[in-house]
C-alpha cells in the first residue's frame, strides 16, 4: 500500500515535470546516438593492438603521450580503391535520387491535383508497400531481372536491353542483373516512396490561387507551372532528395542483392574492413569519412525539415 | 485540368503503382510455383507453405524478431510520445537544436553507420564492465534508435494540429498536469500512437542491416536469416514467408484503418454534439 502510493506519487511527479519530458529521450540518445557517434571517431585514430585499442592518452614518465594515428585516414586518401568506391557510391546515389525526383515529381503533383476522396487512398496505396518488407520487395526484383523474370522478359522482348548496352548501363544485352542497371532500379524503387511522401504534403498544401492569378496575368499552363508551382515546390524538392541520397550513399542490402561485381559501394567495404579483416579502426575511419561525405546534405535536410515545421504553425 | 492532362496523369499514376506493386504480385504469384525453379510456372502447389512449418532456423528467426518488434514498439511509442511532446510544447530549452538533429538523423542516416557506431560503443563497454552480450537486447537498442525516429515524427505531426485549447480548458477546470495528459490528450492523440506504433513495429520487423551488426552468435533475426538465403539465389520459399507478410500486413493495415475511421467518426459525432448543447 504504501509503496503504490509512493509509485504514484513518482509517477506524478514524472508526468508532471517538463524536465523529465525532455530529459529521458534527451539522455537516451546522447547514450545511443551521440556518444556512439564520438566512440567511432576515436577508434578511427586508434591504433589496432591485436584486439585491444592503445588508450590515446597515456601517462607515461611523467608526461602525458598523444597517440593519435591518422594512418587510417592517410590511407583512405592514398589508396586507389577507397576514392574509386567512395565515388562510385555517390554516383549510383546521385541517379537514383534523379530518377526519383524525376519519376516522384508528376507522381506526386497527380496525387496532390486528384480528386479530394480519391486523395486519401491514393495516399495509402503508396504508403502500403512501406508496410510490407523492403528486403522482400527488393529480393522480388532478383527473381524479376533474372532469366525467365516478367521485367526481364518485358526488357529483351522490347530490345532495350541492346539500348542499355549501348549506353554502357549494361555490359552484355540480356544479362540484367548483377548490373550498374539493376542496383540504380532496386534503389529507385526502394525510395520511390520517400521522394513522393514529402512532395505530395508540399504540393497538396499549395495554394491553387497563385495559378489562377498565373493565369490571369497571361502565363501559359507550362510556364506557370515552372515559375510557379515548382519555386514553391522547393522544400519538397530537397527534403525527398535528401531522404532519398543519404540512406543511397551507404545502402548494403540493394547492392548486395542486386549489384555486381562492377558495382562496388562504400557501405560494402566498411562491412568487410569490420567483420572480415576485423579492422576496427580502419572501418570506423571509413565511417567517418562517410559521415563527412553526408554531412552537408544532412545539415541541407535538419533546415529544411525546421522549416516545414515552422511553416505548419 | 484539361482533358489531356488529365490522362496523362491518370497514365503516369497507373505506371507509378503498376511499379510499386508488380513485384509484390510476383512474390504472391510465385509462391504457389510448383517448380523449383522459381521463375519458370509449372502449376499450383502449397507445397512451400508446408514446408515452412519444417524450417526451424527460420521460425526462430521469426520468434525472435516478433520479441523484439513487440519491445521495439512500445519502447518507440513511449519515447517518442516524450520527444515529440518536448518538441511540440516545450520552445526553449537548453539545447533544443542538438535535440532536434538527434530525434530526426536516423531517419535519413545510413543504417550501416547506425549499426557500426552502436556495435563498436558496445563492445568497448562490453570490455570495460562485462556486459552486455551482443544478443536480443542489443539488436532492440538499435532498433529503437530508427523506431523512436519514426514514432516521434507521427506523434509530433497530430500534437501539432491539436486545438491547445482543449487542454487550457481542461486546466482551467481544475485538472492536473497529469490528469489534463491522461484524460484530454492522450484520447486525442491514440490514433497517432496506434499508428507510430504499428510502423515501428514492421519497421523492426524489417530491419536487417541494425540486426546483422549487433546480433550475436545465437540470435539471428527472420530477415538475417532470408537476406543471407535471397543473396545465395532464389528460393521458393521465401516467396511463400513473403505471401504470408504481405498478408498479415495487408489485414493488419485494413483492420487500422477501419478502426480508425470508426473513431474519427465517432469522435466528429461527439464534438457536434458538444457545440450543439
Amino acid at each position: 500500500m504504501k509503496l503504490a502510493t509512493r509509485l504514484q506519487a513518482l509517477a506524478h511527479a514524472a508526468t508532471r515535470g517538463r524536465s523529465a519530458v525532455i530529459g529521458a529521450p534527451y539522455l537516451w540518445l546522447l547514450t545511443f546516438f551521440l556518444l556512439p557517434f564520438l566512440v567511432v571517431m576515436k577508434i578511427s585514430v586508434s591504433e589496432m593492438e591485436a584486439v585491444h585499442f592503445k588508450d590515446l592518452i597515456t601517462f607515461k614518465d611523467g608526461s602525458l603521450q598523444f597517440a593519435i594515428q591518422l594512418r587510417n585516414y592517410l590511407f583512405i586518401a592514398e589508396d586507389d580503391l577507397y576514392f574509386k568506391t567512395y565515388l562510385a557510391s555517390l554516383k549510383y546515389a546521385g541517379v537514383a535520387t534523379l530518377l526519383c525526383l524525376v519519376i516522384g515529381y508528376p507522381f506526386a503533383y497527380f496525387m496532390a491535383r486528384a480528386r479530394a476522396t480519391l486523395q486519401p487512398a491514393l495516399l495509402m496505396l503508396v504508403m502500403l508497400p512501406f508496410w510490407t518488407s523492403l528486403l522482400l520487395r527488393v529480393y522480388a526484383w532478383k527473381g524479376l531481372l533474372s532469366e525467365h523474370g516478367w521485367a526481364h522478359q518485358l526488357i529483351t522482348g522490347l530490345g532495350l536491353d541492346h539500348l542499355l548496352a549501348a549506353l554502357g548501363i549494361i555490359q552484355t544485352p540480356g544479362l540484367l542483373l548483377h548490373t550498374p542497371f539493376s542496383l540504380v532500379l532496386g534503389m529507385v524503387y526502394t525510395y520511390l516512396p520517400f521522394m513522393v511522401l514529402p512532395l505530395y504534403a508540399n504540393l497538396a498544401k499549395m495554394d491553387l490561387r497563385l495559378l489562377e492569378a498565373a493565369a490571369d496575368l497571361g502565363a501559359t499552363a507550362w510556364v506557370a507551372f515552372w515559375k510557379v508551382t515548382v519555386p514553391l515546390s522547393k522544400a519538397g524538392i530537397i527534403a525527398g532528395s535528401m531522404l532519398v541520397f543519404i540512406p543511397c550513399v551507404g545502402e548494403l542490402v540493394v547492392p548486395e542483392l542486386l549489384g555486381g561485381p562492377q558495382t562496388l559501394m562504400i557501405g560494402r567495404v566498411m562491412w568487410d574492413e569490420m567483420f572480415s579483416n576485423n579492422d576496427w579502426p580502419m572501418a570506423s575511419a571509413v565511417a567517418v569519412v562517410m559521415v563527412l561525405l553526408i554531412i552537408v546534405p544532412l545539415a541541407l535536410f535538419s533546415k529544411y525539415q525546421a522549416e516545414a515545421q515552422e511553416a505548419r504553425r | 485540368m484539361n482533358g489531356m492532362q488529365k490522362w496523362f496523369g491518370r497514365g503516369w499514376l497507373s505506371a507509378g503503382y503498376l511499379f510499386l506493386y508488380l513485384p509484390i504480385a510476383a512474390l504472391v504469384i510465385y509462391s504457389f510455383n510448383d517448380s523449383p525453379v522459381p521463375n519458370i510456372w509449372r502449376g499450383f502447389t502449397l507445397h512451400w507453405y508446408a514446408q515452412l512449418a519444417d524450417d526451424h532456423e527460420l521460425l526462430a528467426g521469426f520468434w525472435l524478431s516478433l520479441k523484439i518488434a513487440f519491445f521495439t514498439a512500445c519502447g518507440s511509442v513511449v519515447l517518442g510520445t516524450l520527444a515529440a511532446f518536448a518538441l511540440v510544447k516545450y520552445k526553449r530549452f537548453f539545447g533544443r537544436t542538438l535535440f532536434t538533429g538527434m530525434v530526426s538523423a536516423p531517419l535519413v542516416m545510413p543504417e550501416v553507420i547506425i549499426g557500426l557506431s552502436l556495435l563498436l560503443t558496445l563492445v568497448s563497454v562490453q570490455r570495460l564492465i562485462g556486459v552486455p552480450e551482443r544478443g536480443m537486447l542489443t539488436i532492440w537498442l538499435g532498433h529503437m534508435l530508427l523506431g523512436m525516429a519514426y514514432a516521434t515524427v507521427v506523434i509530433q505531426a497530430r500534437l501539432q494540429d491539436l486545438n491547445p485549447q482543449l487542454e487550457e480548458a481542461a486546466m482551467d477546470l481544475g485538472a492536473r498536469p497529469a490528469q489534463v495528459f491522461m484524460l484530454v490528450t492522450l484520447p486525442m492523440i491514440a490514433q497517432s500512437l496506434l499508428s507510430a506504433w504499428l510502423l515501428t513495429f514492421t519497421l523492426s520487423l524489417d530491419d536487417v542491416v541494425v540486426s546483422a551488426f549487433l546480433s550475436g552468435p545465437g540470435a539471428t533475426t527472420m530477415p538475417q536469416v532470408i537476406f543471407s538465403r535471397a543473396r545465395l539465389g532464389l528460393s521458393p520459399s521465401i516467396n511463400a514467408v513473403a505471401t504470408l507478410i504481405v498478408l498479415f500486413v495487408a489485414v493488419g493495415v485494413a483492420f487500422a484503418s477501419l478502426l480508425i475511421a470508426r473513431r474519427e467518426r465517432q469522435r466528429q459525432r461527439e464534438m457536434a454534439e458538444a457545440y450543439r448543447s
